[in-house]
């Protein structure tokens, strides 16, 4: 290939076209409060586990939202269900349940070799 | 009520006597773009436009890359208006769309700025001993196509239809930035429903592609692209819209932009050489006209005469679909008959 000195750069627009939303549509079926998110961090402010790692619940939960479950999975064992952001949620998202139920979701078989 | 709406987007752009502002890169880019403007406003329009060989650049480049200072700009620009009164002319049509963009923007910074004009004055007059008056009306050649779209189709030869078909051909009207973008009110349609090109479109024959980002920057930018690192920006925002139109299977993409028309042209050749993707079915992508080639084809004019030859992606597939007729030995002829050298082909664009 000739060498331009400069490349294409991947878009980071999200087409929802594109990406499968049947396992966050099963994560609102399994944890309904999670309708109430408003994307604030505090789940993330608090987080111990996020005080030693690069753990972050607020972009676990986002990308999920947004159809992107690559490397969730072992996102999601960082955390130690200790329940600091379902006490400090002020939309009173059951996070705990929310993080136990994405883990159920990721680590079930795929069914039509879809995302 | 409709019609009430619409009246607020259109523009006001005078008949006759106009003062034409040559582009300093579309002579090089399109190099048979602005003489064919200049022909169909005399001799099909019979209109009174000066094409005056004394005129110079607008810094419009150099303005928008930030290394030519705001004050020198007003001076320069304020030269060309000199210029323009000295020749007795009120109405400007400046061939860059960036051109038309920096003399809007200095009309207004004056208008709103009074202190600014007489700085310019005393600046212009201290430099070259001018003086100037500001144009009545400045409006952009695709303005006066589009103006007198309805008279140049009762003269056109041939219309935007695909023979083989009988269908319209589907075509991609790319408005540049500094169009209407900068002063909406300056742009037929504004920013929102932009109709300049559509408008020519449509009264010729043709159907105008509407697709998710019809309005997307083509990926100049300036600085996008004259610094070689940053390239990467402007190559990657044309992807995004050839990708976008990509379904629709355009026949053509037409803009009124110097910056739009080569970039929109010519990173097809780049994205084919780099991820070996055309925009086409068969891989000779999309052809890329300006307005004026536009006009000039259908009205007849030779394509080659036109300069349609120095475009990367080639069009005779183009011309076979609207059955306008070519001669493939005249294709790289000097205008004084020599042959020239056939340019060297790429591997993964088709041509």
């Amino acid at each position: 290939m000739i060498e331009f000195g400069f490349a294409l750069k991947q878009t980071r627009q999200e087409n929802m076209d594109k990406v499968s939303l049947d396992k966050y549509n099963r994560l609102l079926d399994l944890e309904p409060s999670f309708k109430r998110c408003f994307q604030c961090g505090n789940c993330s402010a608090t987080c111990s586990a996020r005080q030693f790692t690069d753990f972050s619940i607020r972009r676990v939960h986002t990308s999920f939202r947004r159809g992107e479950y690559d490397g969730l999975a072992d996102e999601l064992r960082k955390c130690m269900l200790c329940g600091k952001c379902t006490l400090v949620c002020p939309r009173g998202v059951n996070l705990r349940s929310l993080i136990i139920s994405m883990r159920q979701i990721l680590d079930e078989p795929e069914k039509t070799g879809r995302r | 009520m409709a019609n009430r709406y619409w009246n607020e987007y259109q523009k006001t752009i005078a008949d006759d006597r106009y003062y034409y502002e040559r582009s300093c890169i579309r002579q090089t880019f399109f190099p048979g773009s602005e003489t064919a403007f200049l022909k169909i406003m005399k001799d099909e329009l019979g209109k009174d436009i000066f094409d005056d060989f004394r005129l110079h650049t607008c810094t419009g480049i150099g303005y928008h890359t930030d290394v030519v200072p705001l004050e020198t700009t007003m001076t320069v620009v304020a030269r060309i208006f000199s210029l323009m009164t000295e020749r007795g002319y009120e109405n400007l049509v400046p061939s860059c769309i960036t051109s038309f963009g920096v003399f809007t923007e200095m009309i207004h910074m004056w208008q709103e700025h009074p202190e600014l004009l007489e700085q310019t004055r005393e600046n212009l007059y201290k430099a070259c001993k001018r003086e100037f008056e500001m144009p009545k009306n400045v409006a952009h050649p695709s303005d006066l196509i589009f103006k007198y779209r309805f008279e140049l189709a009762e003269k056109m030869k041939y219309r935007l239809v695909n023979r083989f078909t009988g269908k319209p051909l589907n075509v991609v009207e790319h408005i540049g930035c500094h169009y209407a973008k900068l002063f909406p009110d300056k742009g037929v349609g504004k920013a929102e429903f932009p109709y300049v090109l559509a408008g020519m479109i449509e009264a010729w024959g043709g159907h105008v592609v509407d697709y998710p980002e019809r309005r997307h920057c083509c990926g100049f930018g300036f600085r996008q692209y004259l610094v070689q690192e940053n390239r990467g920006y402007s190559v990657s925002n044309t992807k995004k819209k050839l990708e976008s139109m990509e379904p629709y299977e355009p026949d053509f993409i037409v803009s009124n932009c110097p910056g739009c028309s080569m970039f929109l042209d010519r990173w097809q050749y780049t994205i084919a050489e780099m991820e070996h993707k055309t925009y086409d079915r068969e891989g000779y992508g999309i052809p890329v006209l300006t307005y004026e080639e536009m006009a000039g084809l259908l009205l007849g004019y030779d394509p080659w005469v036109l300069g349609l030859q120095i475009h990367q992606v080639q069009c005779e597939r183009l011309l076979d679909k609207i059955g306008i007729p070519y001669d493939p030995k005249q294709k790289y002829n000097s205008a004084s008959g020599k042959i020239l050298r056939a340019p060297e082909k790429p591997e993964n664009l088709l041509v």
